[in-house]
């Protein structure tokens, strides 16, 4: 039976070579991001500024800007209307008003009517109303719960590895949070508790790639003592490649077939967490281990740790 | 190559108790209904996002119990120094500013209303502290202020109350499936499977529902009453239904809700309006008696979080311990108000904050949804596994069902709740299930390139691939309990999931493949391996 290998036996590949030039493309992917979420901003949803989102499906296609015509008559303030996952299902969002929650109440039948009465067929899915406080508060946690996730993941690394790997994990996974962020300010996609979900899953798993590859430097430091670092780097990534490949592939793979079968509803929960191991994956190869060359990873990074052992079976030999 | 027997017993026994527990969950609802009793019958709910229903987060107005709070003290030290004998004489009471103030007439009685105060405070906290503070200033007047341990103690009792006064109300018989927790300091999240149209319960939680009855102050004079003030030991209240608008009365309730024992909806026998019947306990009973006997032919008003609903004339003393409220109610809101007023009265105010209502068809149409993608997504990888390894991918496979399975037997048991980010992080979890495999085959397939012979090839594939196997999934579990510990509702229905997914891939893709490579092995003994 012929198996597929979707990479060949004993690649040679040499990645460090183009090492700057991955540095460098990462870190204008990096500006790029950021310069995108702070020019054309997070499509941020109820949940993030509080307001209020109605969820309706139609049976056929319909217009969004006849709709908003209809809605922005009432006079509710500033409503986003946009399609999510296909252009029978939209969302509308209104800020909330200042009547408090009658008014809210009020204002969200009033859309009901002018819906229901364009399009008999709609059918209302889901009413969310948010105030601003719990969605401060919800903003807050969230960037929290992100931010702690980077931390106490790098610091296990450290813990497991060495400190340049720490530094190396978390440099990896800001690049990895960041871009999936610009990704979500360029496409305008609504962004939500959902996609904060989605970055603490790509912020777990995009480091996998990085894990497996960090543990077999640390095999190869120990093994090939005299090796330079750079090539030793190389080997490093060669060996983990196929797997790499295999296991990006597979989740990429089972989270296409969501995309394209799946709820509407989780689309920009999937769509982030694709993105990211796709980013992931790079970034395993092109910061994560870089970075080691500049802090100086050696063989000696880990012998600190092993010295006591060797010594003391050197003095044993000495002895006889 | 090592494995015993009972490894290899205990492997198949959670593999088959997985399955067991799973079924349940895969039946449509009809079939498992009728599943034989030995069979377990726990299946995995449906989060609101999947069931449809509401839900609404209440927030409790924290000012209020601690203004609530200063109300109760200067009754009960009101009672408390007529009471006392000889009886203390204080005046000029103040409220204002959180605290509460008044001064003892006679010098001479200071230290006795101050021992009488101290013996009203009570320990709260752990540090030993008391409820209230109690200070002497200018030599007669008593100030006392309320600790924080002691409002966080009245708090945290308020809200506890406000719980189960919030869950009677929503399901007095005991029959939905509701949910209603405690969320932080100062908030409840109510969960209602199956309701459309929350309007009816926000208008349920939005009473406090306090039930006073009062005497009407007949001596104020109208005209003060206009401009809202009241003669010594009264106030004025709104009154909707009258052609002033307002009215005053008494301070003191003759009689209050707290002492009722039921409530219902009903109609009045002359005028046919809705109206609510109410009855009162033992001592309740015998106060409402006394109160409408000794008012005969004056107006009693009858006072619902203090507006006043109706006074009307008593025109006989009251004996039975039951009384009629009316009001110009509609069946529904005396209907609404008969509910509030059986689960009793809450003791804060509460404020809806974040209100979520989800349809039934968006639900059912993800769930079919979502199955469909996870099967196409399972078969997909699973495809691309048997291509990519062979006979070993046939075991990751195995590996890969099996752990679907005990995703599912695992929630099951826990009763935990499938949301709609749950079903994506389920599809997460079969694509990732693999690596576990992956590395292990790689490794495999490495440890033969340099020379191995096959069963030490595979041996040394499983010892050194697991470092790497752990440490990457430990960083999973460090961002799925952290979304745990922030997200609420749909979010922790992911982190459950991928949690979970972590725990059950690890044993299907470690243990249980080792026990099937190893059983192969040992009964084919294979000169060569594909790999």
């Amino acid at each position: 039976m012929r198996l597929l290998k979707l990479v060949p036996d004993n690649t040679n590949i040499d990645f460090m070579r183009w090492r700057t030039v991955g540095l460098v493309l990462s870190l204008l992917i990096t500006i790029a991001s950021i310069g995108l979420v702070a020019t054309r901003g997070l499509n941020l949803g109820v949940d993030f500024v509080g307001g209020q989102m109605l969820r309706v499906s139609f049976s056929e296609p319909v217009e969004i800007d006849t709709l908003r015509d209809r809605i922005e008559a009432l006079n509710h303030g500033d409503a986003t209307i946009q399609e999510f996952g296909g252009p029978q299902t939209i969302s509308i969002r209104l800020p909330l008003p200042e009547g408090g929650e009658a008014a809210a109440n009020a204002a969200a039948e009033q859309v009901k009517d002018v819906v229901s009465k364009e399009y008999p067929s709609a059918r209302f899915d889901a009413v969310e109303t948010v105030s601003g406080k719990v969605s401060g508060e919800l903003f807050r946690s969230g960037a929290l719960a992100i931010g702690l996730a980077m931390l106490g993941i790098a610091i296990y690394i450290w813990f497991r590895f060495e400190w340049q790997f720490g530094v190396g994990a978390l440099t990896t996974l800001f690049h990895d949070v960041v871009v999936t962020l610009g990704f979500f300010a360029l496409t305008q996609l609504e962004f939500n508790l959902n996609v904060v979900a989605a970055i603490l899953t790509i912020v777990g798993y995009s480091l996998n790639d990085t894990v497996v590859i960090y543990d077999r430097i640390r095999e190869n430091l120990r093994k090939y003592r005299k090796m330079e670092t750079v090539p030793m780097l190389n080997v490093s990534l060669n060996e983990t490649l196929s797997r790499t490949v295999v296991t990006s592939l597979s989740i990429m793979l089972a989270l296409a077939m969501l995309l394209i079968f799946g709820p509407d509803v989780i689309f920009g929960l999937t769509i982030a967490i694709f993105i990211g191991i796709f980013v992931g994956t790079y970034s395993s190869i092109y910061i994560s281990s870089p970075i080691l060359v500049a802090l100086k990873v050696g063989p000696d990074s880990f012998i600190a740790k092993a010295a006591p052992v060797g010594e003391q079976a050197g003095s044993r030999n000495e002895g006889y | 190559m090592e494995f015993s027997r009972w490894k290899v017993w205990g492997i198949s026994l959670v593999c088959l108790i997985g399955i067991l527990f799973a079924i349940p969950s895969l039946l449509p609802d009809r079939v498992a209904s009728q599943m034989p009793s030995w069979m377990p019958s726990a299946r995995i709910s449906f989060g609101l996002d999947l069931a449809g229903g509401s839900q609404l987060l209440l927030e409790a107005d924290t000012k209020d119990v601690a203004t609530q709070r200063i109300a109760t003290m200067e009754e009960t030290i009101r009672a408390e120094m007529r009471r006392a004998s000889p009886r203390i004489e204080i005046g000029d009471i103040s409220t204002s500013g959180g605290r509460l103030a008044f001064m003892v007439r006679n010098p001479a009685q200071v230290d006795a209303a101050v021992e009488l105060v101290r013996s009203l405070t009570q320990p709260a906290g752990l540090t030993g502290q008391r409820d209230w503070t109690v200070n002497v200033v200018d030599t007669s007047r008593i100030v006392i202020q309320p600790t924080e341990a002691g409002i966080n103690a009245a708090l945290n009792q308020a809200m506890d109350t406000a719980r189960e006064v919030v869950y009677n109300r929503v399901d007095p018989d005991g029959t939905k499936e509701v949910t209603v927790i405690r969320q932080g300091d100062d908030r409840i999240l109510v969960q209602v499977p199956g309701l459309q149209d929350p309007e009816g319960l926000k208008a349920l939680l939005g009473k406090t529902a306090r039930l006073d009855f009062k005497l009407v102050d007949l001596t104020a004079d109208p005209a003060q009453v206009a401009q809202g003030r009241a003669p010594v030991g009264s106030q004025v209240l709104p009154y909707p239904e009258s052609a002033a608008g307002r009215i005053a009365v008494q301070r003191r309730a003759m009689v209050t809700g707290d002492q009722l024992v039921d409530a219902q909806q009903g109609y009045d026998q002359t005028t046919n309006e809705p109206v609510v019947n109410i009855r009162f306990d033992g001592s309740g009973g015998r106060r409402f008696a006394k109160v409408t006997q000794d008012n005969v032919g004056k107006p009693f008003a009858i006072i619902l979080d203090d507006v006043v609903l109706s006074a009307p004339n008593i025109n006989e003393p009251i004996l039975g311990g039951s009384a009629q409220i009316s009001g110009n109610f509609t069946v529904e809101s005396a209907n609404q108000l008969a509910i509030s007023l059986r689960s009793g009265k809450l003791p804060v105010e509460l404020k809806v904050i974040e209100e979520r209502t989800v349809g039934p068809e968006l639900g059912a149409d993800s769930v079919k949804s979502g199955a469909i993608a996870s099967i196409i997504a399972t078969a997909a990888v699973i495809a691309f596994m048997l291509v990519t390894y062979g006979r070993f991918g046939v075991y990751a496979t195995l590996a890969l069902v099996l752990n679907a399975f005990l995703i599912l037997a695992v929630m099951a048991i826990f009763n935990a709740s499938l949301t709609l980010p749950g079903i994506a992080g389920f599809v997460l979890t079969i694509g990732a299930a693999v690596d576990a495999n992956v590395l292990i085959n790689e490794r495999i397939r490495e440890e033969l390139k340099r020379g191995r012979r096959i069963l030490d090839a595979i041996d040394t594939g499983y010892k050194e691939a697991s470092t790497a196997i752990f440490d990457a999934n430990i960083t999973n579990v460090i961002a799925a309990v952290l979304m745990y510990y922030f997200g609420s509702g749909p979010v922790r229905g992911f982190a459950t999931v991928l949690m979970i997914g972590i725990v059950t891939s690890v044993f299907t893709a470690v243990n249980f493949t080792r026990m099937l490579v190893t059983l192969w092995v040992r009964r084919a003994r294979p000169r060569e391996l594909h790999i």
